[in-house]
This record gives C-alpha cells, sequence and structure tokens, in this order.
C-alpha cells in the first residue's frame, strides 16, 4: 500500500497529519496489518494534555494488545467515537475513517523529528525483509 | 527463534503464497496464521467450513508385540478401553508428574499404534517415546517427515469429504478413524479436530499434497469453505476450552489443576508419573481450571492474573477475543472455593479490573458428533 505523502510517521507505526495547530493521528496501514482484526480501541479523554511519545491509548487486537504512542505534545480536542462501535475501521481505512484522536500541537516545531514518508517507507521495508 | 531461513515447510506452501496466507513462524515451522482475518476464518468454521493445514503436527509409529504394554506404560489414559479404529486423547508425564506432551492415540490393532503429537514437542516425544521403549518388542518410528496433515472443520465436513471418497463416513463416530482413499490417495481418516465443530482430521502422503487440498478446495466452493491460519485455530480452540501445550499444560504445572484429571486414570495399569500424580490428588489441590468470562469490554491474555477483590487468586493460561461471543473469554487456574461457575471475579488487564464470570467451558455449544 502506498504511503500518504502529507504524512508524518513515528518509528512505531502511528501517523500524523499536521494541519496549522491542529492535528490528527491513527495508526499506519503496517500497524494494522501486524495487529490484525483489531477489536477494541481505548482513547484518551478529551481535554487530556498529552507529552510526545507518552501513550496515548491502546489498541486491542484479536491476537495482541498494543500501545499508541503521541507523535507530538499537545491537547486532545476529540477521539474518533465511531470506533467504539467499529473498531475494524482501524484495518480497513487507517488513514481515513480509522484515525483515532486530534489534538493542538503544543509545539508545532516538535513535529520536524518525525519520519517522513520515505524514511518511514525505508523502516518498513526493513521490518518486512 | 530461528531466521525464517532454517523454517521448515509444509508441502502445502506453496498453495498458501498462492491464497495470500500471512505466514509467521510457528515450533521451527513457517506456518500460515491467517488469510482473510483471524475473525473472519473463525466465524466460516463455526458457521460453514473451513481447511486447515495442520502438517507441522508430528506423527509418531509404534508397531509391534509390546506395543499394547509399551504405551500402556508411556500414557495416562487407559488404553484398556480402545478397540481398533478408535483414538484416545492422553497426556505422557515424567516421572514427577512433569507432562511430556499431550496427544492423540490411534490404534490399527493391539500390534500397531500411531501417535499425533505437538509441533513444538515432536523430536522430544519421540527421543523420550524411544528412550522408554527399551524393555519392550516394539518399534518406534518418527514419521513427521513422511505424513501431510489437514483438518477440515465445520458443519458440512462430511457433505465434502463424502464426495471425494467412497467411504462410508455417515458411519463414523467421533474419536474413531478408518483406512480410506480420498482423491486416490491413501489417508488415514479420522473424526477429531481442535475447532469444537464437526470434521476430520487426514493424514496422507506429502507427494499428493496439492491434489488433495486443491481437489477440497475445489469441490469446497458449493459450501463456502475457506482456508484457515493458526489464528483461528487457536480462538476456536479457546471457545471450546481444549487445552494447548505452552499454556494450559507445561512440563511444571500439575496437569490436575489444569482441566485434565479426566484423562489420567491413576486406577488403571502403572504408568510412568503414575505416583507423583497420586501424590498430587491425595495431597489436594490448591487450583481449579476454569473459564472466564468477561462482563465488561477487555481481552484478556495468558498470564494475566485473576483476582478476588484486591486479592490475586489464580492466573490466566490463554486469553482472547471471542469471535462468536463478541467479547473477551479466558482459560485459567484460580483458588477453589472461587472456581466455581457462576463466580464473580475480576481479570487485571494492564492496571484495571475487569469483572468477569466463571463458566464451565465450553463458551459455545459444541458440535461434535457425539
Amino acid at each position: 500500500m502506498e504511503i500518504p505523502k502529507d504524512l508524518l510517521f513515528t518509528p512505531e507505526h502511528e501517523w500524523i497529519r499536521v494541519e496549522g495547530n491542529n492535528a490528527t493521528i491513527g495508526v499506519t496501514h503496517f500497524a494494522q496489518d501486524q495487529l490484525g482484526d483489531v477489536v477494541f480501541v481505548e482513547l484518551p479523554e478529551v481535554g487530556r494534555q498529552v507529552k510526545q511519545f507518552e501513550a496515548l491509548g491502546v489498541v486491542e487486537s484479536v491476537k495482541t494488545v498494543s500501545d499508541i504512542y503521541a507523535p507530538a505534545s499537545g491537547k486532545v480536542t476529540a477521539v474518533n467515537a465511531e470506533l467504539e462501535s467499529k473498531p475494524e475501521l482501524v484495518n480497513s481505512d487507517s488513514y481515513g475513517a480509522g484515525w483515532m484522536v486530534k489534538i493542538e500541537l503544543e509545539s508545532p516545531a516538535e513535529t520536524e523529528g518525525l519520519l517522513g514518508p520515505d524514511k518511514y517507507q525505508e523502516q518498513i521495508n526493513q521490518e518486512s525483509a | 527463534m530461528s531466521d525464517s531461513n532454517s523454517l521448515k515447510t509444509t508441502p502445502f506452501a506453496s498453495i498458501h503464497r498462492e491464497l495470500g496466507a500471512k505466514m509467521v513462524p510457528f515450533a521451527g515451522w513457517s506456518m500460515p496464521i491467517q488469510y482473510a482475518g483471524v475473525i473472519e476464518e473463525h466465524l466460516c468454521v463455526r458457521r460453514k467450513l473451513g481447511l486447515f493445514d495442520v502438517s507441522h503436527m508430528g506423527e509418531i509409529d509404534v508397531a509391534g508385540k509390546g506395543a499394547s504394554s509399551f504405551l500402556q506404560k508411556l500414557i495416562t489414559n487407559d488404553l484398556g478401553k480402545m478397540t481398533d479404529g478408535s483414538i484416545l486423547y492422553t497426556l505422557m508425564c515424567r516421572r514427577d508428574g512433569g507432562v511430556v506432551d499431550d496427544l492423540l492415540v490411534h490404534r490399527f490393532n493391539e500390534n500397531h499404534y500411531f501417535l499425533c503429537v505437538n509441533a513444538s514437542n515432536a523430536d522430544k516425544d519421540f527421543q523420550w517415546a524411544f528412550q522408554n521403549a527399551e524393555d519392550f518388542d516394539v518399534e518406534v518410528r518418527n514419521t513427521s517427515e513422511e505424513t501431510a496433515q489437514l483438518a477440515l472443520q465445520g458443519g458440512s465436513a462430511e457433505a465434502l469429504l463424502q464426495k471425494l471418497t467412497d467411504a462410508p463416513l455417515a458411519d463414523m463416530k467421533y474419536y474413531n478413524f478408518i483406512e480410506a482413499s480420498v482423491c486416490d490417495t491413501p489417508c488415514v481418516v479420522s473424526r477429531t479436530g481442535y475447532t469444537g465443530e464437526d470434521g476430520f482430521e487426514i493424514y496422507f502422503n506429502p507427494d499428493r499434497a496439492e491434489p488433495v487440498y486443491r481437489a477440497l478446495l475445489d469441490k469446497g466452493r458449493e459450501f463456502d469453505l475457506q482456508p484457515i491460519g493458526l489464528g483461528a485455530r487457536d480462538t476456536l480452540r479457546m471457545e471450546m476450552g481444549y487445552a494447548l501445550y505452552g499454556n494450559e499444560i507445561t512440563q511444571d504445572s500439575s496437569p490436575l489443576e489444569r482441566g485434565l484429571g479426566w484423562v489420567i486414570k491413576l486406577d488403571a495399569d502403572d504408568f510412568i508419573g503414575r505416583e507423583a500424580l497420586r501424590e498430587q490428588k491425595e495431597k489436594g489441590l490448591e487450583n481449579k481450571f476454569a473459564g472466564l468470562k468477561l462482563l465488561e469490554r477487555g481481552v484478556p491474555r495468558s498470564h494475566y492474573r485473576i483476582l478476588d477483590g484486591e486479592e490475586p487468586i489464580g492466573e490466566l493460561t490463554s486469553g482472547t477475543f471471542s469471535p462468536s461471543l463478541n467479547g473477551g473469554i479466558g482459560l485459567g487456574f484460580l483458588r477453589a472455593d472461587k472456581a466455581q461457575p457462576g463466580s464473580r471475579v475480576s481479570v487485571e488487564i494492564r492496571n484495571q479490573k475487569v469483572p468477569a464470570e466463571v463458566v464451565k467451558p465450553p463458551f459455545v455449544p459444541s458440535g461434535v458428533k457425539r
């Protein structure tokens, strides 16, 4: 699957879409493929302050459980309530309807340290080898 | 685990690739963990029909005049009740009662049997059987390499398989086997499985792997047959409360505390480990084995603690999301006084206490043909 060019990535397979001071966060297509069928997503409270790389939530799949780490610091402004009843959206549309959290960025400069699409592609090529 | 180059492959490897399986290392083998996805595959077996490659399982052939007396010494269950063509689920234990493996014993006749053992233990099991066979007139052979094994599981298993064999399958009872020709291939066909559905396990020469598999896929289309990976094999067996070596069964735990007392016949002829197991039983068991059904959202997993209030009273040996129940289920051992069905406990999941009810497995009704 093509990696979207407008996103940044963490080495832990989260993606972040930065739009001004706001950002949307989810897990990558590669991550959902590794997890297998997602059955439950635990998301933070709206209003919570998170630090970059702090655990933001939890994804439970049939076979394993994994933390979701915040790609950047900020305040949670929204969570994807649809995942409550349709956690499988993380599998079927990881970069779209499977989004997880929106935050208001504390320090947009932080995202400069994240992986661009090409760097992230290199990483997953290595992990799949 | 070794790197992927040194993994063993089953004779169905190229078919798995063709079917888009995700392959993973398992017990030294490269095995399909899933094709379409664990939940879809699981429900396909429960509602329709699934085909599993289980060629990683080990086979041991036991032949000779001393075969029956040798096996009775080796296994914990009562070999004496077996008849020709019957199958027995059992354990074999060390002298100290630790479990070497759980296995199926198939009896051709009193002088000839074959054992089906776990992939992860196959070499160890063969060594164990071989070294204990010294005093018996018996030949023990590891036939794993010359055996392919498929499991066909689901309500329409008989209807499909009957299209490929003249043998009268309707007459076959659960835990019985026959020698029959399937797709012009000599096979051992047993009415067994690890899913809780009706179905068959089929053993045959790996040279015939492709034609047999393709015939099942082809004729299976009208039954909505799907290939099923090890992921769903695990969730299916958990819903039935079936033990898995390495989870429920280990060499360092008492099988009596893991729900396996029913295959340990302390009054049958002497077997290796009997004295140790009898002592354990006479001393009394602190824990009992049970199923747990989560009453709120969450996915329990092996080694999670079972709590009564704040107090740890047991541990899960397996846990998963149950696709049939759409909720969390687990198997584990807990203090005997809290182990009766209906009892309320909780499971500690990532520092949260999730309420759970003790149940007696299976979690869903079994469809096996009694």
